[in-house]
Formats: structure tokens, sequence, C-alpha cells
């Protein structure tokens, strides 16, 4: 135990901090197992379906992981904050419902819908949070709450309004094209059309990443997660710091929700069910531990492209839509096995 | 934000000392549960108080008082001679009292340094790029660490790695680099071996060396009695006793902290059994 006082060469000897070795490093990055995980179905897909390695099937491989990875990057950063939501999937389709509905019921400019939309969104997130905060009650449970609730309210309010199980076109509109360039429009770079949720995807992930391993809250984030009473005795707001993170989830909701609404002009009230577990499952293969604490933003992308390549790899190798659902459960029982192990070296000696 | 190291001319004229902390008699009730009932304490800068008692006595319950996780509700408390209540840990924390409790007090899975600053953590630049100073954390940690003979090579591994006494020195080392006035310590050796317990001792005495005041709760009157300078005896929520150093022997601390007369009884009981060599020991506590 170096507890001892040391001989005194070895103080001198290490006057500043030194990094571990690079596979000692490498080994306890979060996202070890996705990465891995990613490469493996990259070259599998590649073998069996001569498609899988066209530019335009990247293409699409990209956009099916982004419309996954918007949500998953925040998702991810709300595990590592040691909560759930499970209401992630019918927000999107709520946040949508909500900007369309507004929209056409008071004749105005899309973007006031849009904005309107962002409000109602940040307002359930905030209401999980709170409601957590406040109640101490799992988020699991919490959730489940919104997410049959807000499913209830998709269904019963589009109905009421539009009489049917979707919103009314509001193509012709005024700020529909502008908003469909910000939501739903591609571009092209070099032979790869590029989705521009791509981009939302990416600059999310970037933000995540900086505010995680950059930023105070990024400390919080994982000290709530890790040991909450712990973080609350050194002084960090525990309550505020979880909100927050359902705060992000709600944005990024409300993005993906958007996407939603100009890709298609009409939006589906029973959309979205399911949808969260694609999400955690995202976060879960790209290395956050379920239990809080750990975990990072690039590991749960990488997770949503893994997502992408093996549902889209499926359909270039023509098989049946049925092994998707196979792929995905394997890559998760596989990822969490590894997350377990390299859990298990950390807190080794506790 | 650490310049505040606890400068010891308070300790020089008896005549001006005021307590850092001072207590007097505290009552708190969870519900019904009267917990604590007519505690006071007082907390000098360079001495130790000790607070023992047994399972249940409301040890945890005085400190987590002083350190803003609860309210006391009847009774006064003072900081330096003005009466407080203190909302949140994190208000104790700004008023000089730092605490390390034995479960909670790092978080295991993040690296040294994170938990090292953490709650208090540095930055660099401005606008949208500020940011943590990572490398001066880093260094920071490492360095404050080897002041206290922790010489870890890689700042950057999970602190749940280290020892339970290493966890413990981290956490002072913390609270004295923060520049806390007074450091209240939970059970810190409870889970300790022989070996690691005399290197949190150590440290311990060190804080106190720095100026600080100290508040160690534990429930080993050898422990207590080898820094301690003062020693408060809870039972059942009330002052069972209250002893200076002087005033009181090592075996006398024990006998009371143990209940004088349960410990007589106990040792009757324990020399009916036939083993020879186990009654032999217990006669002798
Ligand atoms: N949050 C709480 N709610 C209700 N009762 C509590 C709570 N915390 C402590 N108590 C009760 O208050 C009394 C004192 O508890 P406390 O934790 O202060 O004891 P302690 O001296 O620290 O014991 P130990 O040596 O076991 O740590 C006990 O009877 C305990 O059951
Ligand atoms: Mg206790």
């Amino acid at each position: 135990m170096s507890a001892e006082a040391p001989p005194a060469e070895e103080t001198i000897a290490s006057p500043r901090p030194v990094r571990g070795s690079l596979p000692r490093r490498l080994v306890g990055r979060p996202e070890l197992g996705a990465v891995v995980g990613a490469v493996a179905v990259f070259v599998f897909f590649s073998v069996v379906a001569d498609a899988f390695l066209q530019w335009s099937s990247f293409s699409t491989v990209l956009y099916a992981s982004s419309t996954i990875g918007i949500m998953a990057v925040p998702v991810a950063l709300l595990m590592i904050g040691g909560e759930f939501d499970l209401s992630t999937g019918v927000l999107v389709t709520s946040s949508a419902l909500i900007s369309s509905m507004f929209s056409y019921q008071m004749t105005a400019n899309v973007w006031v819908g849009v904005g309107v939309s962002l409000l109602a969104t940040l307002a359930i997130g905030f209401f999980n949070g709170y409601l957590l905060v406040r109640t101490n009650l799992p988020s699991f449970i919490i959730t489940l709450g919104t997410f049959l609730i807000l499913q209830g309210c998709n269904l019963g309010f589009t109905k009421l309004i539009s009489d049917t199980v979707s919103t009314k076109s509001i193509s012709d509109m005024e700020g529909f094209p502008s908003a469909r360039k910000v939501f739903a429009s591609h571009l092209t770079i070099g032979d790869v059309e590029v989705q521009i949720t791509v981009l939302w995807w990416f600059a999310l992930i970037a933000l995540a990443t900086w505010i995680l391993l950059r930023t105070r809250a990024g400390n919080w984030i994982f000290a709530v997660g890790g040991a909450k009473e712990a973080a609350r005795a050194v002084g960090v707001p525990v309550e505020r710091t979880k909100i927050g993170l359902y705060l992000g989830v709600a944005l990024a909701a409300w993005i993906s929700g958007q996407h939603l609404l100009f890709n298609y002009d009409v939006v589906q009230s029973g959309e979205g069910v399911g949808n969260e577990l694609l999400y955690i499952i995202a976060a879960v293969i790209g290395g956050c531990l379920l239990t809080g604490g750990y975990g990072s933003a690039v590991g749960a992308a990488v997770g949503a492209f893994i997502f992408g390549m093996t549902n889209k790899g499926i359909v270039y190798a023509q098989w049946g839509a049925d092994w998707f659902k196979f792929f995905l459960g394997a890559m998760l029982l596989l990822a969490t096995l590894l997350n377990w192990w390299v859990r298990k070296r950390a807190e080794e000696s506790k | 934000m650490s310049t505040s190291r606890t400068s010891k001319a308070s300790q020089t004229s008896p005549a001006s000392r005021k307590a850092l902390v001072a207590l007097s008699d505290i009552s708190k009730y969870y519900g019904n549960v009267k917990a604590l009932d007519g505690v006071s304490l007082e907390v000098h800068a360079g001495e130790i108080t000790c607070v023992l008692g047994d399972n249940g006595a409301g040890k945890s319950t005085l400190i987590k008082i002083v350190a803003g996780l609860h309210q006391h509700d009847g009774g006064t408390f003072a900081i330096e001679g003005e009466e407080t209540r203190l909302g949140s840990p994190r208000e104790a924390l700004d008023r000089g009292i730092a605490t390390v409790y034995q479960d909670l007090a790092v978080v295991p899975l993040m690296p040294v340094w994170r938990n090292f600053f953490l709650g208090s953590e540095i930055h660099k630049g401005r606008g949208p790029l500020r940011r943590l100073d990572v490398e001066e954390m880093r260094t920071t940690t490492h360095r404050e660490l080897l002041r206290m003979g922790i010489d870890l090579r890689d700042v950057d591994q999970p602190i749940g790695t280290l020892s339970g006494g290493q966890r413990q020195c981290v956490a002072i080392a913390r609270a004295v680099h923060f520049g806390a006035k007074v450091l209240i310590l939970d059970e810190p050796t409870a889970a300790l071996g022989v070996k690691q317990s005399g290197v949190v001792l150590k440290y311990v005495a060190a804080a106190r060396d720095a100026g600080l005041g100290v508040v160690l709760i534990t429930h080993n009157p050898h422990h207590a009695y080898l820094v301690g300078d003062r020693f408060v005896l809870l039972k059942r929520g009330a002052m069972a006793g209250s002893h200076a150093k002087d005033g009181i022997a090592l075996e006398e601390l024990t006998r009371q902290m143990a209940g004088g007369s349960e410990l007589e009884q106990l040792s009757h009981e324990l020399a009916r059994t036939p083993a020879p060599d186990l009654s032999g020991g217990v006669a002798k506590g």
C-alpha cells in the first residue's frame, strides 16, 4: 500500500502525475465495447452484403443512425446521471404533434408552432425531473407514468382535433420551407448525400462530450449518478443537475420531433412507442451503466451507429427484418458483458 | 480559493479563544424519535474533539447538524460566536466546515482528481470556452496527495481502486486543501485495519497541526485517546460525559464508553463460559 510515507527518491521521481499506459487507458474507456462491436458489425456486413460498401448505403446508414443517435446522446447523459426516461419515444411524437397542430389551428407561421413546441417539450422534461427530485420515486416509475400519459394525449388530442390518427398537412403554410431546411434537408458532400439530422447528431455529440468532460456540470453528472449522497455532501446541487438532464433529453426530443414533422409533413399520432428502448439500448451498448455514474456520449453515438448499420445491413443482405432484433439483442448482451467486466476491474480492491 | 489556510493566531491567547463551532443543549427529532437531547459540543482551532458512543447513540445525527445535512430542533448552534442554522452542505462548506463521511466520502467510479475537486472545480478560459482546467487539477491533486505521503502515479484511476485508508486520506487532503477551518470525520477508521487506521490518524493529527478544529467520531476509545484533546460521550442521544484529556485515563474512557456496570455484567456472564483463554482477555478490559 502506497499510503505509507514513500522514500524521498520516489517523491522526486514523480513531481507530476503520470498517465497510465495506453492499453490500460483504452480498457478504461467506456466506449471500448461499442467500438469493437461497431468494427465487427461493419466487417460482417461488408462481407455478407455487397451493397453495404457503397457510398449511398453509407449515407442511408448514417441517416438511420442519426435518428436514433440524436436521442441516444442525451439519454446517455441522463443514464450517467443515474436516471431513466421511458417517455422519450412518445415525447418525440408529442413534440411534433404540438408543433403541427398549434401551427394548423392558430393558422400562424409554422415557426410559431415550432417555438411553442420547444417550450411545451421542455416543460414536459422539467415535469419529469421536478417530480423525480421532489418525490424521490424511481425515475422508471415516474417516466413510465409520463410515457402512458403522453401516449394517451398523442392519440386522444389528435383524434379530437383532426378526427383521424394523423395531423393535417401544413406544407402550404408560411415558414414551412425554411423550417424544412433546418430540420429535414440534406446536403451533398463529395459523393455522399448527408441528411441534416446527421449534422444535428454530430453537434449534439460534440456538445455532450464537451459538457461531460470539460465543464463543472459534467463532473456533477458523473457524481450524482455514481454516488448521489457523496455528491450532495461536497456541495453538488443534485436536484438542479438531474432536472437539467431531463431538460437536455427534452431538447433533443424537440429536434427529433421537428425532423419527424418537416420530413413527412404529417405526423402519425401512434408513432414513437418502443423507441425509448432503442435509445437506452444504444446508450448501454455505448458503455453506460444502468446503475449510473459511468459512460460516454461518444459511446452512445457509436451504439446508435451500430443500430444504423444493423438496421440497414440486414436490408442490403436481403434477409428478413426479423433478424434485426436478433442482432440488436446479441450486441446488447455482448456489450453489457464487456462493460460489466470493465466495471469489475474499476471497482476491484475496493 | 484555497488561500485561507488557517492561521494559528487563535491558539496563542487563551483569553480571546472563541470556539469555531459551539453547540449547546442541542436536540433533534426524527418524527417522534428523539435522536438527540441536550447535547453540547465545542470545537477549537488546533484541537481534536472526539465524539464517542455506542451504535445509535446519535453521533452521526450530531455531526450532520454541523455539516448542514440536518437542522436542529432545539438549542443553539454557533459558528465563531454567531448563531446559525445551516440550510445545506454547500453552506457549511462556504462557512469552512468540511465533513468526511465513512460511507459517502467519494464517488468510486470517478477519477481521483475529479473526486478531489468535486464541487469546487477550477476553470480557465472565458465565455463559451470556459472550461475545466484539467491539467491544473490533475497536478494539484497529485501534489496535495504527495504532501500527505500518498504517491499516486495515476490520478486518472477511479478512486474506487484505492484502499479504504487511502480514500479517507484523499477526502481529508481535499478538506485541508480547500481551506476548511473545521474538519468533521465520521468513523474514519471503522472499516480499516490497524496499519491503515494508523495512517488515517496520522493525517487527522496533521490536519490539527495545520490549525484546523477537528471533530472525530469513533467507536474506538483507543483511537480517540491517541489523538483526542476532548472527549464527548453520547448515550442514547444524551450526554454521558465530557472530559478533557488530562481529566480522564484511557481505562476510564473505555469503561464509560462501554457503559461501566454493563461491561462488568458482561464480563461476569462471559466468565462462566467454559473457554478459559477468552474469559481471561475480557476480564482485563
Ligand atoms: N433519517 C433518520 N430517520 C429516522 N431515524 C433516524 C434517522 N437517522 C438516525 N435515526 C435514529 O436516530 C438515532 C441515532 O442515530 P445515529 O445514526 O445518529 O447514531 P450513531 O451514533 O451514528 O450510530 P452508529 O455508531 O451506528 O453510526 C438512532 O436511533 C437511529 O435509528
Ligand atoms: Mg453513525
